[in-house]
């Protein structure tokens, strides 16, 4: 461990000027409880333009942060600032802030263009504007062709587009987005990341909650780790990269014949173990390389004209290579 | 696997509208958005399916009447017709039709989006929320009046074609019957009004409404019993002072005067502002956690 820093109580995510607070988000000692429930405690977090990636198992704090940063959650204590603006003032901070959480809701019977349409309109903007404005942000998702289906049709991943498309058709300096991979094919992915990865480099400040560490790894500038409520180390991405090199991660794959997609799998040296599911519908893969591994699976998806119904990787073995990651020698915790 | 196309970058920041300030015009086009949605919702919903058997029953219970009339004095009397439509519009319109109906329009406007984990979308709009409460009641308040419009009107109708046509024919065109019929429907309308408000923030503030919207329900049914003081902290007494036929109350009613129309049509507005402003302050505070619901 090299760029991981542990953090007990304070951290800052890059070194910044405080004077360019304006252009950030700033927690301050922010703590949420639910009753006597911990949701996070005492963060102390700056952060700056480009793409923070918010790594944690489930329930470590994640979703609450963005909630708080969003004012859908309001802080138990300590004070939250972004672009220089309090969650809670809502009719300025909108306007600037996009989030795409991960509630796949829709209203019934809405056409892609539809829903992205409805919400522009609150915005307060003009049908003109509104055209415009969720013409591009269909482009922009690739989901042109399919504007005017209804999204109750949508595949999760195309519905999960449409949920990007609604949160950043205002173009918004700050965009959050709570697992936005999730449910995506491997494609798809690369695909959104790179678009993230745009995002970034026009200047925009985006915050991605994800616990998929490799693909943390590929789209960050910057990770905060997060575990039972507390941010334990933050840091520059290329720390977690080494570490996810040396400690394979497990997927499941979803599909019809596990068995000729775990032969096949095998011939690929960073295979560390392939283990059938015990309802025979899916294989659980250990692979030291998941980019290689995700290239690889498209290719033998194609080959062998697997139908796969879903990708993965198991919740419990990321949580083995966050817990070392987070007492490693560099994390010092 | 689905496929998906190459992305592309088509939006030019230069080319999105400037920030607006916070005016009457925004908050305006901002309030008819929300109800443009809403209204779609409130009648086409699968929520919405259960309004119309509701908004229906007394037509079709009344079209059996009209067709098949029980052999008593007050079906047969033209003259006591009037009061056989009071009972039926104070028992099973006003005190149970329009106050279930509008308990599941407006208790479903906010815990309905909370429960299809889809609030969210307005909380994170440059919206007001109180602009939020205003829009979404408002667009409670046409699918009410329009459902509960017809059900009064159509019931009525009827009642009176359905046994007396030829009278009736005089009684509403050159009788008092027009009159009546606006002032039944004068009613329902404020009674949308009231209860819409009620209810909109017993949805705001409770996780299970249900319970609370019992109890109300249970106020409104022994209001007769109540003492006059407490019979005015109650939205039936002020619709009740203004039907057009007192409906008997029965033999252990606390009697009391009506209200005058001119200061129960004002107070009713009066309350309904009152409960607003405060479903306004309480979901300025409003959290989101769906976890938790």
């Amino acid at each position: 461990m090299n760029a991981i820093t542990a953090q007990p109580v304070t951290a800052t995510v890059a070194t910044l000027d405080p004077s360019s607070a304006a252009g950030m988000i700033v927690f301050e000692d922010v703590s949420k409880f639910y009753g006597e429930v911990l949701g996070v405690n005492r963060v102390n977090l700056q952060i700056a333009p480009g793409i923070t990636s918010l790594v944690g198992p489930n329930g470590s704090g994640k979703t609450t942060l963005m909630n708080l940063m969003t004012g859908l959650l309001r802080p138990s204590s300590g004070r939250i600032s972004v672009l220089g603006l309090s969650p809670s003032e809502s009719e300025e901070i909108f306007q600037k802030l996009g989030y795409c959480s991960q509630f796949d809701s829709f209203p019934r019977g809405a056409t892609a263009r539809e829903f992205i349409e409805f919400y522009l309109r609150v915005h307060g903007y003009s049908r003109q504007e509104t055209a415009d404005l969720t013409e591009a942000a269909i482009a922009r998702v690739s989901l042109t062709d399919a504007a005017d289906r209804k999204v109750s049709a949508f595949s999760k991943g195309m519905r999960q587009r449409v949920r990007l498309a609604q949160s950043i058709a205002h173009n918004p300096s700050v965009l959050v987005l709570d697992e936005p991979l999730n449910g995506l094919d491997p494609m798809a992915r690369a695909e959104i990341i790179r678009l993230f990865r745009e995002f970034a480099d026009d200047g925009m400040c985006l915050i991605i909650s994800s616990h998929i560490l490799h693909e943390v790894d590929m789209m960050s500038d910057s990770v905060v780790l997060m575990q039972n409520g507390y941010v334990v180390a933050e840091g520059e991405v290329h720390g977690v990269r080494d570490e996810i090199d040396e400690h394979p991660i497990q997927i499941l794959i979803r599909c019809d014949r596990p068995q000729v997609l775990a032969a096949r799998l095998f011939e690929h040296e960073h295979t560390v173990e392939a283990r059938i599911h015990d309802d025979r519908q899916g294989l659980f893969v250990k692979t030291r390389r998941p980019d290689d591994f995700y290239i690889l699976l498209n290719k033998v998806i194609t080959e062998q004209s697997l139908q796969v119904e879903s990708v993965a990787p198991v919740d419990d073995d990321l949580n083995a290579v966050y817990q070392y990651l987070i007492t490693s020698d560099g994390g010092n915790a | 696997m689905e496929a998906t196309p190459e992305l592309t970058k088509q939006v030019n920041p230069a080319a999105v509208p400037a920030v607006r300030a916070a005016s009457w015009s925004l908050w305006r086009r901002q309030t008819l958005a929300i109800m443009a949605l809403e209204i779609k919702k409130n009648f086409f919903s699968r929520r919405a399916l259960l309004l119309y058997p509701l908004a229906g029953l007394p037509l079709f219970l009344l079209a059996i009447l009209a067709i098949v009339p029980p052999d008593t004095d007050e079906m047969q009397n033209f003259g006591m017709l009037s009061q056989v439509y009071a009972a039926v519009y104070g028992a099973l319109i006003l005190r149970t039709l329009v106050f279930f109906g509008c308990a599941w329009i407006f208790m479903n406007l906010f815990r309905g989006e909370v429960v299809d984990r889809s609030l969210h979308y307005y909380f994170l709009s440059p919206v007001r929320r109180e602009v939020l409460v205003v829009g979404k009641y408002l667009s409670g308040l046409v699918a009410a009046i329009v459902l509960f419009s017809i059900t009064t009107v159509g019931s009525m109708l009827i009642l009176y074609f359905g046994l007396f046509p030829a009278e009736s024919g005089a009684f509403f065109a050159g009788g008092s019957g027009a009159g009546q019929l606006l002032s039944y429907l004068g009613v329902t309308i404020l009674a949308c009004i009231g209860y819409g408000a009620v209810f909109l923030i017993v949805g705001l503030r409770f996780r299970n409404p249900i319970i609370p919207g019992l109890l109300l329900y249970g106020w409104e049914w022994i209001n007769f019993l109540l003492p006059p003081g407490l019979k005015k902290i109650s939205v039936i007494h002020y619709l009740q002072s203004l039907v057009p036929v007192p409906m008997s109350e029965g033999p252990f009613a606390v009697l009391v005067e009506p209200t005058p129309a001119w200061i129960a049509v004002p107070s009713l507005f009066l309350f309904t502002a009152v409960v607003l402003f405060l479903a306004g302050r309480h979901i300025r505070r409003m959290q989101i956690s769906y976890a938790g619901d």
